[in-house]
């Protein structure tokens, strides 16, 4: 039963979470620490990555993203602290462990004399349980492009290799570090389509992006990493206090542009039709986005740190008048 | 029932040989050696056009022997085409691999590092081959080199030739960590090949070298690949201009096996698969 719930049912480790794994987390990460010489990068970074979701990681360059990442992927050495990923020590690294997860690195330019096709076939060879390369190809919709050497391609083609060699072992974790960067709108949305999928196949997916799009689009939970901290975990509409923060109602009066910040906004727009008797001009309700959450948090004041200001006018009082 | 059906299922899927992935690896190696079509060309037109323009400047024979000199540098070429394939070559190759991401990418796969370094290693083989056939062809067609004429000639160029591309192979490893970037390799790899093909005998009668250069050649291993070389196709008349009036080929062995104890160790501890600026 076990092992046919699993999307892996023949990675023997997958079929039952080891007894060393709490029964779903994917990755368990405590007091991680690393510093570069005098400069400390990550300082205490605790981090729960569920079986099946999408996690992203958010936060400036420089704030211990791609280290915390790298350190998960094994690529690096922590100074101290507890790191499990899939019920094994990353530093470790051993074949078995790695076969089980997929790396998708920032821009690479190797490989420029392969075409795709060899490239992801040679890449599928190294994973015992690989998938089918050329549905690989497909799904990345590079079919058209599996004959033309690596160095003909476009960025955004380069960047959909890049992932395919990722996912073509089957992983049952999949590490992507800024996967849409210089893609245009639409190859974003097909690549989004691609994610969700392989999430809804039940493949954990570890994101690290810029875009705050992105991980709201994508992302069961995120967390705001910086200066080395978690400063933030949460899923996206609930970041920060975002779900429960005071909505804006914003509309024209006769006097100009009003405003007022509430706990109940129905109860002012309601207030609002009755005294407009009907359609109120140029009516607005809006929450902090998710990028107004994120900039406060990563200590940036911008806009919304102003507006947060004029919340301590009573909402109550500003509606009345 | 369906379950242990399935975890007998699951023990069977092993992860691939290490063998195996090493011949695949070669197979990428060279395929993608020979697309480069710019290396293909200076990496076997090189060593051509100097044996062709060396052999139109000099004539006449090794000083004090009956041996077309001609014939000698022939020998001598070989052994630093060998070394181009192998140490230039490879470690150019390996200083981009780091700087462009593929060791990094593949340092993420449950590739088995090792096969990583066989495919280098049978891919220098193969390409050296193709190198001394080349050679041997215009030495043999344009300068009368005799092919090794006794079962002991062919055994010593056999053993000369592989230890000569392994420890040229390990050094090209271990120098691939030397230059900054990719884009530097290539410099720092020729500079001390350069040098060491003018002190080692390449084109020049080895004893007509300044004793200090000769006692520098003798640490490094195109000295001896050349000397191992010119035993396997000179006449032994020869001997009297050899600095030993010997082959010395028990001494050709050992440095060559201690350049690759040596250089095997040296990638061991030093070989990374992420770029300083990446760290």
């Amino acid at each position: 039963m076990t092992i046919s719930a699993s999307p892996h049912p023949t990675t023997p480790r997958s079929a039952s979470s080891g007894p060393t794994t709490p029964p779903h987390a994917s990755v368990r990460v405590r007091g991680l620490r690393k510093a570069y010489r005098d400069v400390t990068a990550v300082d205490g970074v605790d981090l729960d990555i569920w079986h099946g979701e999408v996690f992203a990681l958010l936060g400036p360059n420089g704030a211990g993203k791609t280290t915390t990442v790298e350190i998960l992927e094994g690529y690096r050495q922590r100074d101290a602290g507890e790191v499990t990923v899939l019920g094994a020590d990353p530093g470790q690294d051993g074949r078995e462990w790695r076969s089980r997860i997929g790396i998708v690195l920032q821009s690479n330019t190797d490989a420029d004399e392969l075409t795709v096709r060899e490239m992801i076939r040679y890449f599928a060879a190294y994973y015992p349980n690989h998938a089918d390369p050329d549905e690989v190809i497909e799904s990345v919709g590079l079919t058209e492009k599996a004959g033309a050497r690596l160095r003909q391609l476009s960025g955004g083609q380069r960047r959909r290799v890049d992932v395919a060699l990722g996912i073509v072992g089957r992983p049952e974790l999949l590490f992507l570090d800024e996967p849409t960067t210089g893609f245009d709108p639409e190859a974003r949305r097909q690549f989004w389509h691609l994610i969700k999928g392989l999430a809804d196949g039940g493949t954990t997916i570890l994101l690290t992006t810029h875009y705050l799009d992105e991980a709201e689009t994508l992302a069961n939970r995120v967390a705001v990493i910086a200066a080395g901290r978690i400063r933030a975990v949460g899923p996206p509409s609930e970041l920060g206090g975002r779900g429960s923060a005071r909505a804006t109602v914003s509309w024209l009066s006769g006097d100009g542009r009003r405003s007022v910040e509430t706990d109940t906004p129905s109860a002012v727009v309601a207030e609002l039709a009755a005294r407009f008797g009907g359609e109120v001009p140029e009516l607005t309700v809006t929450r902090p986005t998710l990028e107004d959450i994120y900039l406060a948090m990563i200590g940036h004041d911008s806009g919304s740190a102003q507006e947060s200001g004029s919340a301590q006018s009573p909402a109550t009082t500003g509606a009345s008048q | 029932m369906s379950a242990t059906t399935r975890a007998a299922h699951a023990s069977a899927v092993a992860l691939p040989s290490v063998a195996g992935l090493s011949f695949a690896r070669a197979a990428l190696e060279l395929k993608t050696f020979f697309r480069r079509r710019e290396a293909v060309v200076f990496t076997f037109a090189l060593p051509v056009i100097l044996l062709i323009i060396f052999g139109s400047i000099f004539h006449g024979h090794v000083p004090g022997t009956d041996v077309s000199f001609r014939q000698y540098f022939t020998a001598g070429i070989i052994a630093s085409g060998i070394m181009s394939v192998t140490f230039v070559n490879l470690g150019v190759s390996i200083a981009m691999e780091r700087d462009d991401g593929t060791l990094k990418r593949l340092a993420g796969t449950p590739m088995p590092k090792v096969a990583y370094f066989a495919g280098k290693g049978l891919s220098g083989l193969v390409i050296s081959v193709f190198e001394v056939v080349i050679l041997l062809v215009i030495g043999v067609g344009l300068y009368g080199l005799n092919m090794p004429d006794t079962a002991q000639r062919w055994f010593t160029f056999v053993w000369v030739f592989l230890l000569g591309v392994a420890s040229c192979t390990l050094l090209g490893i271990a120098a691939s960590s030397l230059p900054r970037s990719g884009r530097s390799a290539a410099a720092v790899l020729n500079l001390p090949y350069l040098v060491l093909q003018f002190i080692s005998g390449v084109y020049f009668p080895f004893n007509s070298l300044p004793k200090g250069m000769q006692v520098i050649a003798a640490i490094f291993p195109l000295k001896w690949m050349c000397q191992g070389l010119r035993s396997v196709f000179l006449p032994d008349s020869m001997l009297v201009a050899e600095p030993a009036h010997s082959w010395e080929l028990g001494k050709v062995a050992l440095v060559l096996l201690a350049w690759i104890v040596g250089s095997l160790i040296l990638c061991l501890r030093t070989f990374r698969w992420q770029s300083q600026a990446d760290r």
